[in-house]
């Protein structure tokens, strides 16, 4: 037997995440809204083979449409999203970030109208002049720490 | 329909348009000749914070072109009170009004009224966030004044970090091809995102914290209160303020042309003394409101098309 071993099972069924940025599994279950007391299996810090550490998400019976895998591209740009049947991966794409976000995350910006207690969806639009800010279309300013502002 | 929310909203092409109307408009606004060009038309004007010159100007604007204003100032006497949204406010104001004027301690609140409102609404100032028709009225003092909108010298002081007339003013005089100093207190700097849209622009021009350092070049020095509240020791108040007051001997060290605004209430930080001096032109900028308002209220109501 090869001095190699899985860390965790393979999944027959359901969706896995590569790739995450490190430390942000929490966030990205979060932003997919998925409770973790279903079954899944959670690499934090795991060994890259192209160098460094990343997050891995292996999720049972979950499959991830287009629309969650561009949420999870909030917290996590570069995660790669498989989609497994039957044991074998039968999609793959990356998470692309949104152009625009809507009721997902609360404003950073505690006087900000969409904070209060009004009939609207907050909303942000991805910034043309950078890679990864989003700013409010309400108050204008950019969000700060992103991961902390997703509404569970 | 037209909202006036930023100024950013605007082109180049379409301020020098308001800022035309607005010239026509001067006669009318000082009651030498009579308009009526928004006769029958209703105006809200609605001010959840308290407000001077832009709530009595706006309503002078929209009585010297013949319309009337409802609305109110403070929310002691409504529903606000009660709890009622800003949503349900702007629903049932704009039902009974051609424009709705609003005023909110929130910043976005005019972006969200316009997604309630069957009728114009211009901002009259969101928390912190935009004042667009002060940044106009500003920019239509420094063309009278000076004669053109680009090519100019100018000096923003105070505090750049709260005081919402000067982003808006900053980027829409970057937008005409003008250089923007920024003179502020430490701690009181104008804000990165603006920084970065002036440097972008190639319009920033100098960063200090003293006018001295720039008044022999400046062609508009542009004056902000510095309140008291933003210092939790009264004494470094003292002595900031101080620093940045505009008096006769500091006004003496730049050019002769040079005006001075200030968007208004002054407290201290340009003496008395200054006013009689030509280069004083606050109090007629803020004549300059009433003719401003009027091209935009005209421009956004409609109504009759002879003035």
């Amino acid at each position: 037997m090869s001095k190699k071993f899985m860390k965790v099972q393979r999944i027959e069924h359901g969706t896995v995440i590569d790739h995450i940025l490190p430390g942000r599994a929490f966030d990205v279950l979060r932003v997919l809204g998925i409770s973790t007391d279903r079954s899944m299996s959670i690499l934090i810090n795991s060994h890259s083979a192209k160098g460094g550490t990343k997050d891995i998400l292996k999720i049972e019976d979950v499959e991830l449409s287009d629309e969650e895998a561009s949420r999870l591209a909030l917290v996590s740009p570069h995660a790669t999203v498989n989609i497994i049947v039957e044991g074998k991966v039968v999609k793959k794409f990356n998470a692309e970030a949104p152009v625009m976000v809507r009721g997902v995350l609360s404003c950073s910006n505690p006087n900000c109208i969409s904070n209060q207690n009004e009939p609207i969806q907050s909303e942000f639009r991805l910034s043309l002049d950078s890679e990864h800010r989003y700013v409010c279309t309400y108050c204008q300013r950019d969000i700060v720490d992103l991961a902390r502002r997703i509404r569970s | 329909m037209r909202h006036v929310i930023s100024v950013q909203d605007f082109s180049a092409e379409e301020i020098i348009d308001i800022l035309d109307r607005a010239e026509t408009m001067v006669e009318i606004a000082k009651g030498n000749d009579v308009s009526e060009i928004l006769k029958g038309k209703v105006l809200a004007a609605i001010f959840f914070e308290p407000s001077t010159r832009t709530r009595l100007s706006f309503e002078t604007a929209m009585n010297r072109l013949g319309g009337g204003v409802i609305g109110f100032a403070g929310t002691e006497a409504t529903s606000v009170v009660k709890g009622e949204t800003l949503a349900d406010t702007i629903r049932m104001v704009s039902g009974y009004a051609d424009a709705v004027v609003l005023r909110h301690p929130r910043e976005g609140a005019a972006k969200l009224a316009t997604q309630f409102s069957d009728v114009p609404i211009l901002n009259a100032g969101d928390g912190a966030g935009q004042h667009p028709t002060q940044t106009m009225l500003d920019l239509f003092t420094i063309r009278t004044e000076l004669g053109r909108l680009e090519g100019l010298n100018i000096s923003l002081v105070g505090d750049l970090r709260y005081g919402r007339t000067v982003h808006s003013l900053a980027i829409a005089l970057a937008k005409f091809g003008n250089t923007i100093n920024l003179v502020s207190p430490e701690g009181l700097e104008m804000p990165g995102e603006v920084i970065s849209h002036l440097e972008d622009t190639g319009r920033f021009g100098k960063a200090c914290h003293s006018p001295e350092e720039i008044i022999a070049d400046t062609d508009m020095l542009y004056v902000t209160r510095i309140q008291k509240e933003r210092f939790p020791d009264p004494v470094e108040y003292e002595k900031v303020a101080g620093m940045y007051r505009v008096d006769p001997e500091l006004v003496s060290r730049g050019p002769e042309h040079m005006i001075i605004l200030h968007p208004l209430p002054r407290v201290n930080e340009i003496t008395p003394e200054v006013d009689a001096l030509p280069q004083a032109k606050y109090f007629q900028q803020a004549f300059n409101a009433v003719p401003v308002r009027m091209a935009l209220l005209s421009m956004v109501i409609g109504g009759q098309s002879n003035v």
